[in-house]
């Protein structure tokens, strides 16, 4: 497989230092992925003989079955560790567990993590690779990528489109790492959330200058290229970040009548898991615009990509 | 005991708000005169003992009112004896333990433990904070009265907040009798819940839970209405945000009883600490974050590490006599309790042997002058406490510290005596070391190779940062 230059990582955690050639380089690699994927007989070699362990710290369905088939459709062998098993209900932190899993031989570690930055501790203690697979709100490169692979899919270049994230932004690690790949490409983003879910712009506006930040989504809706919904989380109705469900969906879910707003070919679209009649409305998440399954399906070739990539990287440099 | 002679040194008598270069002779304990340079008798006889501080600075002995010796309950982190060891080493002569232990210092036999065990392993002073509420839990008031005749110094539930604003009421009537002061730190749980870092910028950008100013000011802003009703001693702690200076700035106009201390990382440390690596070093401020790794556990504290606007009004405040004293919140932990991901993290710096360099860096940089500096280190806090106004005047104790502003020196664990690794400048180059400390004449530490002699040494003026720069360049 001819994979294209890009800038070697012996992790991936996060997408602030990508450059727009090595993140069209991950996509690039992608599609390559995805033919594999379209193949009778889905799977490669590339990992054979590695050992991939998913360490999921927090509970995800989509994105651990993703990766597991994307390492498998590499070769690789796969190990499921959860915060449920023994171990950790046992009181062993996060840094034994990452020695533990190491003295088994692991080679990647795919990290599930309810708190923000607990890739760049494991990455400190482990002597292979680390994959971030979410942690906390900080960061969700896999599922960033996989959306701006859809993106280009079905737009093309993503530059100077105009990208509308609305949600729970202040929670949310797919809006930032969704900043850092469309702000790197040259998108123009728009967050749109009531004020208790975003907090002031200006605190946005010191990392990413070009962000703009809205709370109004009928307004933001105008022109759009891509709309993406974020799932609203229950607890959030405590503690004050919100009065009703119903005023949110009322200000902020993606109606049909928001939909015919933006460009005539807009892409809707959602990481999932959907709360339907709230952020978004049935008729829209499964309508012609939808792109939330196509999302899916990308998903296991991206990561695939980039359990590529990293492989491809510790094979030519040996970690320190 | 016989004379002894700190030659050459720069004697700095915050009192008198005088620097003068020359000798320091002590007699029995005490200090008996300061002799300028110029006017330095070129024998002081055959029965003396010198200690040549040239190009040092001669201070009368730190004051630290927020310390944590985690004694008894937490030993694993501190004790009694090393975070002595520690203080010393950082030239504190005088310490203030807070009552966050386990039990917890509400009690007169508590506070007389920590005497004792202090007693045993050192001359220095320990003065133990008793709690505000039993057990720190905020409802039922500690016996205060007992707690200040059996030697507390103030009352403080530091770690929480006197959060209940009744209780803190009841709190700043009922102290008038000891006339120590309350001593709270300042977090308003319900606008705070769960922050770990200050926020801003960097905690959006970084995904985690921010920590207002609001969080800290809501409740400056009702104690000080507290104390203006009843007369009280307010004493807020670890102050660490802009709107915070300002208020007590006009609370202190209006004259009400309140005091302020500020830590030394507030003073010359961000938030900015948080990201490490993901940016590199602009080279503003005195060491490099970008040393550490993103999310690193030992860039959190309480209050978090503010902005540099913040950082900017603590420093004027602080000038300006706003803020009163700085207080280190030496807060040991174990490397377990900082190996963990950052929300888990216990917050807190070891801060005794720190505090004096990061100081400096602020008297390097012109933005405080040193006779100021050392004022608020020993001056101030004393005021607080109610113990002696300390200087270095004839019949002054002979309790000081001596330090070297131009030692170089790494962090590493082994160079630290406190049991608490846990600082974000592990591995920093600092700029200012103790060389000698004494309480009450005793040498309580001298630094290898800083020694005395019994030969006079000649007359000199060494290279002393802060005070002669017009004579360089």
């Amino acid at each position: 497989m001819n994979a294209p230059t890009v800038p070697r990582r012996r992790h991936i955690l996060a997408l602030d230092d990508w450059s727009a050639a090595e993140l069209r380089g991950v996509l690039a690699t992608a599609a390559q992925m995805k033919d594999v994927l379209a193949r009778p007989i889905k799977q490669v070699p590339t990992l054979r003989g590695k050992i991939v362990v998913n360490m999921f710290w927090e509970e995800s369905t989509r994105t651990r079955v993703s990766f597991e088939l994307a390492a498998k459709a590499l070769s690789a062998n796969v190990l499921s560790v959860g915060s449920k098993d023994t171990s950790v209900k046992k009181g062993e932190s996060l840094v034994d567990t990452v020695r533990t899993v190491q003295a088994l031989g692991a080679d990647y570690i795919v990290l599930r993590h309810t708190s923000s930055g607990a890739p760049y501790l494991v990455a400190e203690h482990f002597r292979g690779s680390v994959i971030n697979a979410g942690d906390g709100r900080h960061a969700h490169p896999s599922q960033a990528l996989l959306d701006l692979f859809t993106m280009t899919e079905q737009l093309g270049d993503v530059h100077g489109k105009k990208i509308v994230i609305v949600g729970d932004i202040l929670h949310s690690r797919v809006a930032r790492s969704n900043l850092w790949a469309l702000t790197t490409l040259g998108a123009h983003v728009t967050l749109c959330a009531p004020p208790t879910l975003i907090g002031p712009a200006s605190e946005w506006q010191r990392t990413w200058p070009n962000v703009t930040i809205s709370h109004d989504l009928d307004a933001s809706c105008e022109g759009a290229d891509v709309l993406m919904a974020l799932r609203l989380q229950r607890e959030r109705m405590e503690g004050g970040l919100l009065p009703s469900l119903r005023e949110y969906t009322r200000r902020f879910g993606l109606t049909a009548d928001r939909v015919s707003r933006a460009q005539p070919k807009v892409l809707v679209m959602h990481p999932g898991p959907m709360n339907e009649g709230i952020e978004i409305m049935p008729d829209v998440a499964t309508g012609p615009h939808s792109m939330v399954e196509q999302q899916v399906t990308n998903g296991v070739a991206v990561r695939m990509a980039l359990l590529y990539l990293v492989a491809e990287s510790r094979d030519q440099a040996p970690s320190a | 005991m016989p004379r002894i002679i700190i030659k050459n040194g720069c004697i700095i008598d915050p009192d008198r708000k005088t620097a003068t270069v020359g000798d320091l002779v002590l007699e029995d304990g005490y200090v008996r005169e300061v002799v300028d340079l110029a006017s330095a008798p070129t024998s002081y006889g055959d029965e003396a003992e010198f200690i040549d501080a040239t190009g040092c600075f001669v201070t009368p002995g730190f004051i630290d009112i927020h310390t944590h010796l985690r004694e008894p309950g937490f030993e694993g982190k501190e004790t009694i004896a090393t975070g002595m060891d520690a203080a010393v080493r950082g030239g504190y002569t005088t310490i203030c333990p807070m009552p966050n232990t386990n039990p917890t210092l509400d009690s007169a036999s508590q506070i007389r433990q920590q005497y004792d065990i202090a007693a045993r392993h050192g001359v220095i002073h320990v003065l133990p904070i008793g709690a505000v509420t039993l057990g720190r839990e905020g409802k039922v008031l500690a016996p205060l009265a007992e707690l200040s005749d059996a030697g507390a110094h103030g009352f403080s539930d530091d770690g929480a907040p006197i959060w209940d604003a009744h209780i803190m009421r009841q709190a700043l009537l009922y102290s008038k009798m000891t006339g120590r002061p309350v001593m709270n730190h300042c977090e308003d749980l319900s606008i705070v819940r769960g922050a770990v870092m200050n926020a801003g910028p960097v905690a959006t950008r970084l995904g985690l839970t921010g920590w207002p100013a609001s969080g800290e000011e809501v409740m400056i802003a009702r104690d000080i209405a507290l104390a203006a009703e009843t007369g009280g001693r307010l004493h807020i702690c670890h102050l660490s945000t802009a709107g915070g200076v300002e208020l007590i700035r006009r609370a202190k106009a209006m004259g009400i009883r309140v005091t302020a201390e500020v830590t030394p990382h507030h003073l010359v440390m961000t938030d900015r600490w948080v990201l490490g690596n993901m940016e590199p070093w602009d080279g503003k401020g005195p060491y490099d974050p970008a040393q550490l790794r993103p999310y690193d556990p030992r860039t959190r504290v309480s209050p978090p590490l503010r902005s540099a606007e913040d950082v900017q009004a603590l420093i004027a405040g602080l000038r300006d006599g706003t803020i009163d004293a700085i207080a280190t919140d030496h807060a040991p932990h174990t490397l377990v309790d900082k190996e963990c991901e950052f929300d888990h993290a216990a917050p807190g710096f070891t801060g005794l042997e720190l505090a004096l360099p990061m100081l400096l860096t602020l008297v390097n940089s012109m933005q405080i002058d040193v006779v100021e500096l050392v004022a608020r280190m020993t001056h101030g806090p004393a005021a607080i406490i109610d113990v002696l106004p300390i200087s270095l005047g004839p019949g002054d104790p002979a309790t000081l510290t001596i330090y070297d502003p131009n030692a170089v020196w790494t962090v590493t664990p082994e160079s630290l005596a406190s049991k608490g690794k846990n600082t974000p400048l592990m591995g920093q180059e600092m700029r200012g070391q103790v060389m000698l400390t004494m309480s009450e004449g005793q040498i309580v530490f001298q630094r290898a190779g800083f020694g005395t002699s019994l030969q006079q040494p000649q007359p000199s003026i060494g290279h002393l940062p802060g005070v002669f720069d017009e004579d360089e360049a």
